[in-house]
């Protein structure tokens, strides 16, 4: 039996030139090489790319669920930066 | 002061779900909707694994090279659609080599559908037409699954299994339109898989233990009886349509319900097959093994080869 498992990469794919990479999910693979090739296999039988990044999983660092009030709610109070918070008069365009 | 923090955090969660905010792997769930999630994600992988050996049987026998190229397509989507989804178990905290081997083991289970044997090119219809096309209407609620890893591999399954249906139902079409012998064989094939296809979707509302909980949970969004009605709806003229006769004597369109009515399912068959004893139960378990252990020596020369890799790398 094999104890050693693959590790885990997430998956990012750029759709097309132009468009940033986005994640399109995970797989297992011994090396970045067979990432990059289970990739191709496994996200983009219909071409859905023109480019894939793969980057381990344990490499990634998350934002804590439980953090995320105070990482985001103080801008769900400041409204005025968003261009609809402003008056303008009637009339006007190009603004 | 424990359990008031975990009534807080349920209904905190539940409150999310009611209100379609899905849930994230890190983000709190109860116990019980991470269990309900891997028995149910990792069942579907398993499905989709098992699925492609009925389908691997005909490959070298297919009638013509677009066929086989069609066939070879599918059979690998399965095998697609089976790895975002032991991914999306995974996301839950599941070690993906133990959720296969509880497939070997016999804990896990899968679609009954695959225990049923393919003996002739126009079961290649049928299951792309039938089979499919239930899965289809299985998935399609799951695209709006609250548990979010799950449902975005639903949205591509959903696309790509659409392509599986018509390739099916174009077979059959085509088998029900030649000759007299073609066209038995297409009806021969449909009397075989119609009842299989309907236990598809799972024991009656009455006898189904966990729909209850996971509709409140938005893991489901329909009854296993409401799906059933929906594909036999829908089904039923798609058959007329190309002179193939439904077996069933109690199918009747009814005016007032707008639905059709149908016979009795067997549900002693259904049970007998999912405790393992229908008829190819044994031999797909036992092909998996195999193809676990005897691609065993390339999973582990593959380490071998990246750790070489990594040393030369480093020195």
């Amino acid at each position: 039996m094999s104890k050693k498992e693959w590790p885990l990469w997430e998956v990012f794919i750029r759709s097309k030139q132009g468009l940033s990479h986005k994640h399109a999910g995970s797989l297992r693979a011994p090396d970045a090489e067979m990432a990059i090739n289970n990739a191709r296999d496994v996200y983009t039988r219909r071409s859905e790319g023109v480019s894939i990044w793969v980057v381990p999983s344990n490499e990634i660092v998350a934002s804590d669920p439980s953090d995320s009030e105070e990482l985001f709610e103080p801008s769900q109070t400041k409204v005025y930066r968003h261009p609809t918070f402003y008056d303008v008069p009637d009339g006007i365009s190009h603004m | 002061m424990k359990e008031i923090n975990i009534t807080e955090l349920e209904r905190k969660f539940q409150e999310k779900i009611d209100n379609d905010i899905k849930i994230e792997p890190n983000d709190w769930m109860p116990e019980e909707y991470r269990q309900t999630l891997i028995r149910q994600i990792s069942q579907h992988a398993h499905s989709e694994i098992v699925g492609q050996l009925p389908e691997g049987n005909w490959v070298t026998r297919a009638p013509n090279l677009r066929r086989k190229a069609v066939l070879l397509a599918k059979i690998q989507d399965e095998a697609g659609h089976g790895l975002y989804l032991y991914s999306a178990v995974e996301t839950l905290g599941a070690d993906r080599e133990q959720t296969m081997d509880d497939l070997h083991s016999g804990k896990a289970k899968y679609s009954s559908i695959f225990n049923y044997p393919a003996l002739t090119w126009a079961d290649m219809g049928m299951i792309g037409w039938l089979v499919d096309g239930a899965a289809i209407m299985n998935q399609v609620p799951l695209c709006r699954c609250s548990y979010g890893p799950y449902a975005r591999a639903m949205v591509r399954v959903c696309k790509e299994e659409s392509f599986h249906q018509r390739q099916g139902y174009e077979i059959v079409t085509q088998l029900a339109q030649g000759t007299p012998e073609q066209k038995a064989m297409a009806q021969e094939s449909l009397d075989r898989w119609w009842w299989p296809a309907l236990m598809m979707f799972g024991p009656s509302d009455k006898d189904s233990k966990h729909t209850a909980q996971s509709m409140k949970w938005k893991i489901k969004r329909h009854t296993n009886d409401e799906l059933r009605q929906q594909f036999v709806d829908v089904t039923v003229p798609q058959a007329e349509l190309i002179g193939l006769k439904v077996p069933d004597a109690d199918l009747k369109f009814n005016e007032a319900t707008g639905h059709y009515d149908f016979g009795d399912i067997n549900w002693d068959e259904f049970w007998q097959v999912v405790a393992g004893h229908g008829p190819c139960n044994k031999e797909r378990v036992a092909a998996r093994k195999r193809a676990k252990e005897e691609g065993m020596w390339v999973r582990e020369a593959a380490n071998a080869y990246a750790e070489k890799r990594a040393k030369r790398k480093a020195s």
